[in-house]
């Protein structure tokens, strides 16, 4: 586009005004005018473009409620994912067309991406914290995973693939696998061994707070702190209790930072979520339309 | 203008001393700078190789050239050696140390002795590296990724780490003496508004050189002392955080591109000039996007972090100031463009190389808006998108403004002509060679093939043969001036003052220059570019 | 431009050959001094940027281990130090009046209160190291968050700050050491009568660098040793 008028003026002005007997060159100061010109009709057309990409950015950085979610942890060199329903799938990824799947992702170890350029998704994934994607597929059909971060030895072995079923096909693939039931059922398990019912009761008498619709919702800290009760706060809250204290509620809380494995971190952030009571028919939140949440094709030039 | 031949007699800065002592113990900026022309060349050839042999291992999908821990210490290696001891000294050391005294009427760079500090520097740093990559190498990517690089990675972490700690101090320096000489050490009449647009690009160069380098300097002794005493500061597992490594390396990591285009972009606003025979157009704007360029780039840096997990408002705020940034570039380019309007042309080999560098610099710049736009990026970053956006920038642009002007100063630095034909052969060669190794990348980047991969899938092979292709091509390209310049200097036309009828101090004096540079101190009472009053170079080229 | 100079600025023997006159001279060390200062807060920037965000992120654990700081000594260090600025000022006055026997007095004197720092600096450091507070397998911080004596302090974030600490002090002794071994070479010369009112450039400049290692002390001391102190 402007590219092309650029060369095709650089290659006219070659030729025209190339050296020639008798031909003197014209010596031009400048003209402000002409320069603020084509300073601010590119800064124009900038702003046009950055805006365009924001928006795409934004409903890319916003996973639509009611998603259905997938637990994915990365280690150095393959992916472990696994669905609510407690499905368990290395390198692979059955989703069904048309459903929103929000997946939360950290790493064993170093730093990794989650990337399928079919659906234009990459999100980096990181040691101790939770990051987040989501993508809506919309044609049956298998598709590349890389590993896009650089993480080692096997970097550019670490790929496999994203299985997209028509919906009938995933719900066979699904009655197949071996159950071992949801993940917020593994979590409730995890939650009684390890002792965490002793204090987070479903009443107000239990030592710790209630966990009970928590999740999503405002967290008072006692330092007059009030933050959001997401992945990272419940997987925190495990890992190191003392870093953000509940007010009212005292230190605790022991810390069990090398006692859970991130497979069973995943689990109690899953039974977590599920405490919360389940939303009526209408939905708390605004539909997202889905159009624009469907993975874009970008045009690229 | 006088085309005497030179005589056996006349003292240059070549002849004014003999022996090897006389070079490593000079402190003349001329010697200084031939010394930086060899060891860069060096590195540059080292580099080079790890390119061509990461190549020839991408010909086949499967790794069937070296194994993957090879490879993956291939493009590190290739990375730094290319960024921090090719790219980044080469203008600035080579040509910036040569021409700054003589541009602006200076006997010499304020700080001769540290410039000649400036070199040791380098040189401990690059056999420190050399060490290194000799003994085992470095895995970790020229970006050092944390945790990996502090506690994952087998290999030889902390002496690259250090290597590049010290030739930071190089840098540095080289730019704290072209400050202070730029602003202390002009001849009378030389006033800012008279500086070469050459000195104006390495001003706004040094002043990134001297805020952002000590930031990846510090940043890499945090790494080296986490990795040696095991501490956590960028270590989830021990309580820091690998994202604020990331901050940190970027902080100067993005300026450093800039570090390497500046002096490109200056070297093109001599060159296009004088083989137009006019004026530059719009000289104070093309000063200003040179400083604008330098301070814009301190504010952008995140925008290589959009997918590692930063917030959304963060990745907001780093994309617009990034299209900022964009805007004095598009500037410059179209300056240029507008000098050659009603021009009087010629083709010669500097000249064919900054068309080349336009043509290439504008196409990587247009990726960059690409890159820049948040919805884009996410498809397209860590993959050869990026990879061939820089290399356009890098190669395209910066290696080929380097070559421009050493072309373009040869005679002066040499006393020298290097053979035209040649010259303007190697030129296209480069040229071709490196569209059909890049290109193609741009269409693997999109197709979703990510970068830093030792083996791929096999729908990828066919443009990474036509890369590996073009490479080979970009190869014999870069081979040609390295042969002919050395031919020169023994068979090579004796060069007059001035071959090109160019504007600028440099040109008044003899080629080679005496070593003090001019036979009289200059004062300057016209202004730059003044290419209405010089005679155009048929009449000084039939001479000697 | 100075007027036409005395003989003195053009035949100054200090008067290095690519230099016009004297003032050049003088003008271009000093901008040199003043850049380089400007890449030495770039360069403690980036730790002091690292520290803020820990410090924020971490602040019961680190004012616990900040506690633990020898407050006596960190202010001893201080003044030590903003006295040895105003030593070198008196040093560099005594050139300009051509007094060489003050100038040697005041150098000493900087030199002395500069070691005396750096020995103040390793006792602390040697206590930090009986206490097991250095970074690394043998570190344990006992400790409890200031006003909850029932919580632990993190041991991860404890050793955080100490990592940081030792990495920021240690980086500040270095250049106290380089500016030891500046300040010798120049109470060698300044004995000798190198420095006369004409040139004390290098006085002058290595004074800069002495002044500017002091204030980044002044930075560190209340970031390190002052977090949340009640008394």
């Amino acid at each position: 586009m402007a590219s092309v008028a650029i060369f095709a003026a650089i290659v006219l002005f070659a030729v025209r005004y190339r050296r020639r007997r008798g031909v003197v060159a014209e010596q031009i100061e400048g003209s402000t005018a002409l320069e603020i010109t084509w300073s601010v009709i590119p800064l124009g057309i900038f702003v046009v473009i950055f805006l365009w990409g924001a928006v795409i950015y934004f409903k890319e950085r916003t996973p639509p409620r009611g998603a259905t979610e997938v637990y994915v942890v990365a280690k150095q060199w393959m992916w472990k994912l696994q669905h609510e329903e407690g499905q368990r799938e290395i390198n692979e990824l059955h989703v069904p067309v048309g459903r929103d799947v929000k997946m939360i992702l950290t790493s064993q170890d170093v730093i990794h991406s989650f990337y399928v350029p079919a659906f234009r998704i990459k999100q980096d994934v990181l040691p101790g914290r939770y990051t987040t994607a989501w993508f809506r597929p919309t044609k049956a059909g298998i598709y590349h995973l890389f590993c896009a971060e650089y993480c080692g030895s096997q970097h550019s072995g670490m790929i496999g693939q994203v299985v997209v079923l028509e919906p009938a096909q995933y719900e066979a693939w699904l009655g197949g696998g071996a159950a071992s039931g949801s993940m917020a059922s593994n979590g409730e398990n995890i939650f009684q061994q390890l002792g965490c019912s002793t204090c987070h009761r479903s009443d107000t008498q239990g030592r710790g707070p209630n966990l009970v619709g928590l999740f999503g919702k405002p967290v008072q800290l006692e330092d007059g702190r009030v933050l959001t009760a997401d992945e990272n706060y419940i997987r925190e809250s495990i890992l190191t209790p003392g870093a953000k204290i509940v007010s009212g509620f005292k230190p605790i809380m022991p810390v069990f930072q090398g006692l859970v494995s991130e497979e069973q971190l995943n689990a109690l952030v899953a039974y977590v979520k599920s405490l919360n009571p389940i939303p009526s028919g209408a939905a708390s939140a605004p539909a997202v339309v889905p159009s624009g949440a469907k993975p874009q094709e970008t045009k690229v030039q | 203008m006088a085309t005497a031949a030179i005589t056996a007699e006349r003292e240059t800065y070549l002849n004014q001393e003999y022996g090897i002592k006389s070079w490593l113990l000079t402190v003349d900026h001329k010697r200084i700078a031939l010394l930086y022309l060899l060891s860069i060349t060096f590195f540059f050839f080292i580099g080079g190789f790890f390119a061509l042999l990461i190549r020839l291992e991408l010909l086949t999908p499967a790794g069937d050239l070296v194994q993957a821990d090879t490879y993956n210490k291939l493009f590190t290696m290739h990375g730094q050696v290319m960024v921090f001891f090719f790219l980044i000294p080469s203008i600035p050391a080579v040509l910036g140390n040569f021409l700054v005294p003589l541009m602006i009427g200076a006997k010499d760079l304020a700080f001769p002795r540290i410039n000649l500090l400036s070199w040791y520097l380098y040189i401990i740093a690059g056999v420190l590296m050399l060490h290194c990559m000799l003994t085992g190498g470095v895995d970790t990517g020229w970006t050092f990724y944390t945790p990996f690089s502090t506690a994952f990675s087998n290999t030889k972490v902390i002496e690259a780490g250090l290597a590049i700690f010290i030739s930071g101090f190089s840098s540095i320096l080289t730019g704290l003496n072209f400050v202070v000489t730029i602003h202390r050490m002009r001849a009378p009449g030389m006033t800012w508004n008279r500086l070469p647009l050459f000195i104006w690009a390495h001003y706004a160069t040094s002043i990134i050189q001297l805020l952002g380098t000590p930031v990846i300097a510090v940043t890499l002794v945090l790494v080296v002392l986490e990795r040696a005493l095991h501490l956590g500061i960028f270590d989830p597992t021990r309580g820091g955080d690998p994202l604020l490594f990331q901050h940190l390396f970027w902080f100067y990591s993005h300026p450093a591109v800039y570090i390497m285009i500046l002096p490109s972009m200056g070297v093109v606003t001599e060159i296009v000039p004088c083989f137009s025979r006019k004026r530059i157009f719009g000289y104070k704007f093309v000063a200003l996007s040179s400083i604008s360029i330098a301070v814009f780039g301190f504010l952008v840096w995140a925008h290589h972090m959009f997918v590692a997990g930063i917030s959304l408002y963060a990745a907001l705020i780093f994309s617009a100031l990034s299209y900022l940034v964009a805007v004095p570039s598009a500037v410059k380019v179209f300056n240029w463009t507008a000098t050659m309007y009603r021009g009087s042309i010629t083709f010669s080999t500097p000249m064919l190389y900054a068309f080349g560098f336009i043509g290439l610099f504008l196409m990587g710049g247009l990726t960059g808006l690409f890159l820049a736009a948040l919805g884009i990026d996410v498809h397209v970053t860590d993959t050869y998108f990026v990879v061939a956006h820089f290399h356009y920038i890098m190669v395209g642009g910066a290696v080929m403004g380097y070559l421009g002007g050493m072309h373009f100063w040869w005679p002066k630095i040499s006393g020298r002509m290097y053979p035209e034909s040649l010259g303007r052969l190697a030129a296209v060669i480069v040229f071709l060679g490196f569209n059909l190794t890049f290109f193609p990348q741009f269409i693997l980047g999109y197709l979703g093939m990510p970068r830093r991969y030792w083996q791929y899938p096999p729908e990828f092979q066919v443009l990474n043969v036509l890369s590996t292709a073009g490479s080979t091509i970009l190869a014999v390209g870069y081979l040609l001036p390295m042969v002919y310049f050395l031919w020169s200097m023994r068979y090579g036309k004796i060069a007059p003052d001035n071959p090109w009828g160019a504007s600028g101090l440099e040109w008044m004096t003899s080629s080679p220059p005496p070593t003090f540079n001019f036979d009289h101190p200059p004062v300057v009472d016209w202004e730059a570019y003044d290419y209405e009053h010089i005679p155009a170079p048929q009449e000084a080229r039939s001479g000697g | 431009m100075a007027d036409s100079p005395t003989a003195v600025e053009h035949h100054n023997p200090a008067l290095k050959h690519h230099f016009v006159d004297m003032e050049q001279q003088r003008e271009a060390s000093s901008l040199g001094m003043w850049l380089f200062l400007a890449t030495e807060i770039m360069f403690f920037g980036g730790m002091f940027c690292a520290y803020l965000i820990y410090r924020y992120w971490y602040f019961p654990d680190f004012a616990a281990a900040s506690s633990s700081l020898d407050i006596t000594l960190g202010t001893v260090n201080t003044a030590v130090l903003i006295c040895s600025s105003l030593t070198v000022v008196m040093a560099v006055r005594a050139a300009q009046l051509g007094k060489r026997q003050q100038q040697v007095v005041y150098l000493a004197l900087t030199l002395v209160l500069g070691l005396a720092f750096l020995g103040v600096k390793a006792i602390e450091w040697t206590s930090k190291f009986e206490e097991h507070h250095v970074p690394g397998p043998t570190f344990n911080f006992q400790g409890s968050i200031p006003g909850h004596p029932g919580q632990p302090v993190d041991q991860h974030h404890a050793q955080l700050f100490f990592s940081l600490y030792f990495a920021m002090t240690g980086m500040h002794a270095l250049h106290m050491i380089i500016g030891v071994g500046i300040f010798a070479y120049l109470l060698y010369h300044a004995w000798k009568g190198a420095y006369t009112p004409e040139y004390h450039t290098p006085l002058e400049n290595s004074g800069l660098y002495w002044h500017f290692v002091d204030i980044v002390w002044i930075y560190l001391f209340p970031l390190l040793y002052l977090i949340d102190r009640k008394k």
